[in-house]
């Protein structure tokens, strides 16, 4: 090829008419007669899933994809949805919310996803709700923040598979105040889950006729706790703890050194201690302390079937370790959102008749017209009541002791116990 | 918490934190000091030793002491080894160049992190301690009966964080007699003086350098094998140590060693002291304002020698 014909322009007006002419036919085509041409589709429904592969939510990542992949698995060994397979396009999002959004927008734009679907850290879904919310991309977070039924984020955002941390911890304050003790001082991670916590149990357990006499601040990426133990007022009775990210080990080992063998009660959330091995040197003192579980990491004596199935589809053991290896311990509290949300997911453009992204919108509308969501293989981890207004499920909690290095359930709070008033119609928002 | 058992508190933590920040903090002064060379990758190296830890003790599987022992030994070698090859393969291609070396050093960075990250994985392992015992300490107060010894709530150390900062001055001495006493150390402190006149005496500059950037190294990974059995392996981990022992080395001075020792203990127990009865954030504030107030009216350090 010499230079001239590079240079010459291979484009004329009458072929750009003609390729302008045929793009126009083939748009009106598609507009005239989608019902008939999206039908025929069988290409499978494509489900964005954004995933801490990498950052500090890194553990609950690799236990959020073992489980969603299962879940995908049974659905499409059941014939898939509405007849078409599902495929989960996964995409790491560094635990960060400037790449959470970042992730949201390429399963719009780029890689064709049908919804959007993911993350635990409260902050990534902070970060990247608003960017599903513009792009209108249904966005099903398995995240336990209290954001969504807030009022905080949008239509497109739903939380059908896991509760949030305002009805948690609503629902344990009567356990603390009548069981562990009247005076708590709580330690917890200082970003927007934290402060969930922080908010929401002080005042519920302010109604039980308790106080809490300290507030622990620490940054989500300290490394060293026991500098702000000091802080812990003398006349605690109850500690009540929640850490989150790659230090909980540390966190719960230090805990253990500041106070020796004089230790007050301990009240904790298993987000200190999800992917830890309760084995690990240096756990020795929590015997004896209790737990909130979202779901109950050993399988416990009055297991239920679906537990035993929904385990086994996962690959978790009795302890809730990976079946190929007993190191590597589960989220097991937080990780059956994933299931249970993906099984709603299906529900809900089941009933939506759901062909492609222009139902999306009749998608949202068909799982806010859900509320009873009866314990089974659906729904492994109990019985639950989905608020449409609020984008929000409600559910059982569980309260485990500390027993020879096991977690033994305690107490099982009724699903009323959890729910609060609606702060939030997002029904009544355009779509 | 008294004031009294709290600030003993809190000051036995910011010896630990000294501790382990002296050691890194020297491996980038040393670094410097001999080869004016400013290593952005040093908390990466320093990553890199504990989760070399992490391996060698699970892998031998046997007593903890023993794959701590053996941690303590092979991690700083390994790490070492890579750093000297590294210098050898790009800082010395480079010519040392002040702009193309801070630039080669973080693209150092980014791929030893993303190398541990795809092959360790992301998660945080602990290595188990060689003895930890809980050490409670008792506190003097003013009783009915003139003086008299208490224990008060939550004052304790581990055995283990002792060792810690023990281990630390041991290895900090046997460094200081190195580079005084032996001929070896001769050698570095000439080429450190001028390297054109150390090259005319027969010197083999590169070489010293590629050893120095693996001493370098081989300390950042010795203050992490010593801190991993305390904290945890993780891949993010070089991160702080990076910012602190940058802070340390300028308020210390540039390639001096009493200067970065002496820093790193006022950093550390300033960390130490503020973080518990403040907070930490403003214990960084206050580093990262010390650091800019030595810029402004001592450039060249504490212990720093000025430019002639």
């Amino acid at each position: 090829m010499n230079r001239k014909t590079l240079l010459t322009p291979d484009y004329s007006r009458r072929g750009a008419l003609k390729t302008l002419g045929l793009g126009a036919g083939a748009l009106a085509a598609t507009t005239a007669m989608p019902g008939f041409v999206q039908a025929q589709s069988s290409a499978p429904i494509r489900i964005g899933f954004q995933v801490h592969r990498t950052g500090i939510g890194a553990s609950y990542g690799r236990w959020y994809d073992r489980t969603s992949q299962a879940a995908v698995k049974r659905i499409n060994d059941a014939g898939g949805i509405n007849g078409r397979m599902v495929e989960l396009v996964a995409e790491d999002d560094g635990t960060d919310p400037k790449r959470g959004a970042e992730v949201i927008e390429k399963f719009a734009t780029q890689s064709n996803c049908d919804i959007a679907f993911g993350t635990l850290f409260s902050h990534v879904v902070i970060g990247s709700a608003p960017r599903a919310g513009e792009l209108k991309l249904p966005y099903f977070v398995v995240s336990e923040g209290h954001h969504v039924a807030s009022g905080m984020l949008n239509r497109y955002t739903l939380q059908p598979g896991i509760t949030d941390v305002k009805s948690q911890v609503q629902a344990m304050a009567p356990f603390v105040a009548e069981n562990l003790g009247k005076k708590v001082c709580m330690i917890f991670p200082d970003f927007a889950f934290g402060h969930d916590h922080r908010d929401y149990f002080a005042k519920a357990f302010e109604a039980q006729g308790g106080t809490v006499n300290a507030l622990i601040a620490i940054p989500p990426t300290e490394t060293s706790f026991t500098k702000y133990f000091p802080q812990i007022p003398r006349d605690t009775e109850v500690i009540y703890h929640v850490m989150t990210g790659p230090a909980v080990l540390t966190f719960v080992k230090e805990l253990g050194e500041f106070f020796g063998p004089s230790r007050p009660e301990l009240f904790g959330y298993i987000d200190s201690l999800e992917a830890v091995d309760m084995a690990s040197p240096g756990l020795e003192f929590l015997e004896g302390s209790y737990m909130w579980e979202g779901n109950p990491r050993y399988a416990q004596a009055d297991q239920t079937e679906y537990d035993k199935a929904y385990r086994e589809a996962v690959g978790v053991d009795d302890n809730g370790a990976s079946v190929s290896d007993a190191r590597d311990v589960s989220t097991y509290a937080h990780m059956f959102g994933c299931w249970e949300t993906l099984n709603v997911i299906k529900a809900g453009m089941e009933a939506a008749d759901y062909q492609g992204p222009q139902d999306r919108a009749a998608l949202i509308e068909a799982v806010e017209a859900m509320s009873d969501m009866p314990a089974g293989a659906d729904h492994p981890q109990g019985a639950k009541v989905f608020n449409g207004k609020t984008h929000q499920v409600f559910g059982h909690q569980y309260i485990s002791k500390v027993e020879d290095g096991r977690l033994n359930v305690v107490h099982t709070t009724s699903i009323e116990d959890t729910l609060y008033e609606d702060e939030v119609d997002y029904t009544t928002r355009s779509f | 918490m008294d004031f009294g058992p709290h600030l003993m508190l809190a000051m036995l933590e910011g010896a630990v934190t000294a501790a382990i920040l002296a050691l890194t903090a020297m491996g980038l002064s040393v670094v410097f000091g001999v080869m004016r060379v400013v290593n952005v990758a040093h908390g990466e190296f320093y990553m890199l030793g504990a989760v070399i830890a992490w391996f060698v003790a699970s892998t031998l599987g046997t007593h903890p002491a023993v794959g701590f022992v053996a941690a303590l030994v092979i991690a700083p070698l390994l790490v070492g080894a890579l750093a000297a090859l590294i210098d050898i393969t790009v800082l010395q291609r480079i010519g040392y160049d002040p702009e193309r070396t801070i630039v080669a050093t973080i693209g150092l960075l980014y791929i030893l992190q993303q190398g541990t990250l795809m092959t360790f994985g992301p998660d945080a392992r602990p290595v188990a301690p060689p003895f930890n015992t809980r050490l409670a300490l008792p506190f003097v107060e003013w009783g009915e009966n003139g003086l008299a010894l208490y224990w008060p709530w939550g004052l304790s150390i581990t055995s283990y964080k002792l060792f810690v900062t023990a281990a630390a001055a041991v290895i900090l001495i046997a460094l200081w007699l190195f580079m005084t006493r032996t001929r070896a150390g001769l050698i570095m402190r000439a080429t450190q003086q001028d390297s054109a006149m150390a090259r005319a005496f027969g010197i083999p500059v590169a070489k010293v350098y590629a050893l120095v950037f693996g001493l370098g190294a081989a300390l950042a990974a010795m203050g992490a094998v010593l801190v991993v059995p305390i904290q945890q392996a993780h891949y993010l981990m070089g991160g702080d140590p990076l910012l602190l022992s940058f802070i340390v080395v300028i308020i210390g001075g540039l390639g001096s060693l009493p200067g970065t020792v002496i820093a790193a203990l006022l950093i550390g127990m300033s960390d130490g002291v503020i973080s518990v009865f403040f907070s930490p954030t403003l214990a960084k504030i206050l580093a990262t304002l010390a650091v800019a107030m030595v810029l402004v009216f001592r450039p060249q350090g504490l212990l720093g020698k000025k430019p002639q």
